[in-house]
Formats: C-alpha cells, structure tokens, sequence
C-alpha cells in the first residue's frame, strides 16, 4: 500500500473542521428552567402536606366547609384554564412567526391572569372580613401560605409578561425572545396545573 | 438535516392547535365533573373523593402532555427522568408528613 496516492483535496479544503455542530443553548435555557419548575413543585408539595396536616385545625374560628362558594372558585378556575389555553395560541403564533398574534394572544393572556388574581384577592379579603385570617388559626394559616404563595407566583408571571413586551418591541421575534416565552409557558402552564390540585383538595374536598 | 429547526428549545415540540383545543376539552370535562359532583351532593362522600382524585389526576395528565407537550422521545429524556424523580420526591414529602403527622396525633392528643 505504499505506492497509493491520494486524490487531490477538493477546493479550498484546510484540513480543519469548518462547521462546527450547532449548539442548542436555548435548549440548556429552557431545561435549566425545566428543573426550577420542578423544584418549585417541591415548594408547593410542602405547602400541600402542611394544608394537610393542618386543615382541620380551626381551633374555634369559621370553618372552611361555612365559607367556600364553589361557583366562585370555578370561575377562578375557568380564567385560569382560558389564560393557559391563550398563551398556548400565543406560542402558537410565536412559532409561525407571527408579532400581532403573539402580542394579542399575551395580552389576553395577562387580562385572564388579572381578572384571577382580582377574585383572589377578593375572596382574601371576604374571607377575613368572615373571621378567617391568616392569624386566626392553623389551618387559615396554612390556607393563605398555600393559596398566597400561588398567586405571588400568578403575579411574578404578570410581570415577566411585562417585561418580556418591552423585549418584544425592542428586540422583536429574537432567539432570545423565543427562549423567554417558552420558559414563561412552561411556568404559566406549570401553575395552571397546581391550580388543579388547590381546587381538588383544598376547595372540593374542603367542602365535603 | 438540523431536526432542531422544526423543534422549540429544549426539545419541547411545537404543538399545534388542534392539539391545544383538545386539551382544552378535555381539562374542561375533568373540571366541570367533580364540581358537579361536589355541588349537585349526590354521591356519598367516600365516593366523591375518589371521583376529584381521579379527575384531578387525570387533568394533570392531560394539561403534561397537551400544553406541556410532554412524550416518551429520547429528546426529552432528561425532562421526563427528572419529573419522574420529583414526582417520587413529591409523594415521599407528602405521604411522609400525614404519616408521621398522623402517629404524632395518635400518641400525644388521642393517649391517655
């Protein structure tokens, strides 16, 4: 095999490798942001077990069972669940690259997610206006903590949605932009779905 | 060639509206049951607790797969192998708690 001879390179070949394999960085974004949500969960599954240890625990003030309006609380969750609904049409206008569809979709979003916290809030302040306060007794305690930490959360994605409309106007449908409001879905989602287990255990079962 | 470009970041696939609206549906149906149920007072309460459990696990299914766009691909391997590890974790913490919380009662209020 000695006396082989290589074929000439082709044009302008250097030897070196020229493209180098493109690296998904928004990818490492989004899963980095995929493991605070599930960290989050653990924060929530803390909350949920002290609700449950605690929820009966009255201690002589209004019981939750006297003080939960069901059709109420649906309406909290019909908004939640249309919020989470538009912000996936939102992602869907993003992906087909569409600004006006994005902005309106968000838009609709944040109003949904508003109107949500407004009951919420609502609902605060006739529920310790009826004598149940956070410092009434072991169990409000543990119903406002669990509930409130929800909706600190609600109000944190507001404002990111805030934010991320000046970065839209600014930079536009950037890869930036697209990382953003992906890791914004999967935390609107993501408190969608702890809304699920809120209204199942606290408010369904609460009124058993 | 590149399969990245058809994908958003991290593997999470596009859906598509269909998608989204039979998601949608489906989690309207697995809210308006239990609220039915616990509202109308028509079944008994060992039964209604099974039905809101079932419902509301039924609906975090729904909401993974169809707004999450979570699936079995080896893209999102690390997503599902992480979730599966915290769900444990979730379970231990609650489970955990209401048992020791439970032996605790047991032996300092119910004893003599």
């Amino acid at each position: 095999m000695a006396n082989m001879v290589l074929k000439a390179p082709r044009p302008g070949y250097t030897g070196y490798v020229e493209q180098e394999h493109h690296h998904d960085y928004g990818g490492d974004t989004v899963f980095g942001f995929w493991i605070y949500i599930l960290s989050d969960c653990v924060l929530f599954a803390t909350l949920f077990a002290v609700f449950a240890v605690l929820q009966s625990n009255f201690a002589g003030t209004i019981q939750a069972k006297d003080l939960f309006e069901l059709d109420y609380v649906l309406a909290e969750t019909a908004l939640l669940l249309a919020s989470s609904f538009t912000f996936g049409l939102a992602v869907l206008s993003a992906n087909k690259k569409s600004m006006a569809g994005l902005v309106v979709w968000l838009g609709i979003t944040f109003a949904l997610g508003a109107g949500f916290l407004y009951m919420e809030i609502n609902e605060f302040i006739h529920f310790t206006h009826e004598g149940a306060a956070a410092w009434s007794s072991g169990a409000w305690s543990a119903f406002y903590g669990l509930i409130g930490t929800h909706g600190l959360h609600v109000f944190a994605g507001m404002l990111w949605m805030l934010v991320l409309f000046g970065l839209l106007f600014k930079e536009g449908l950037s890869d930036n932009n697209i990382v953003r409001l992906m890791c914004l879905s999967l935390f609107w989602h993501f408190l969608d779905i702890i809304w699920i287990c809120v209204f199942s255990f606290v408010y369904l079962m609460g009124v058993l | 060639m590149n399969t990245n470009d058809t994908h958003s970041p991290g593997g999470a696939a596009a859906g598509s509206l269909s998608e989204y609206l039979l998601g949608l549906s489906l989690s309207v149906i697995l809210t308006a049951v239990p609220f039915a149920v616990v509202m109308s007072g028509t079944l008994g309460e060992t039964l209604s607790i099974i039905l809101i459990l079932l419902c509301a696990i039924g609906q975090v299914m729904v909401q993974l797969v169809f707004f999450l766009h979570m699936n079995t691909s080896s893209q999102q391997m690390w997503n599902s192998v992480s979730g599966i590890f915290v769900v444990l974790l979730v379970v231990i913490l609650i489970v955990g708690s209401l048992w020791i919380m439970q032996h605790l009662n047991h032996n300092m209020l119910m004893g003599h």
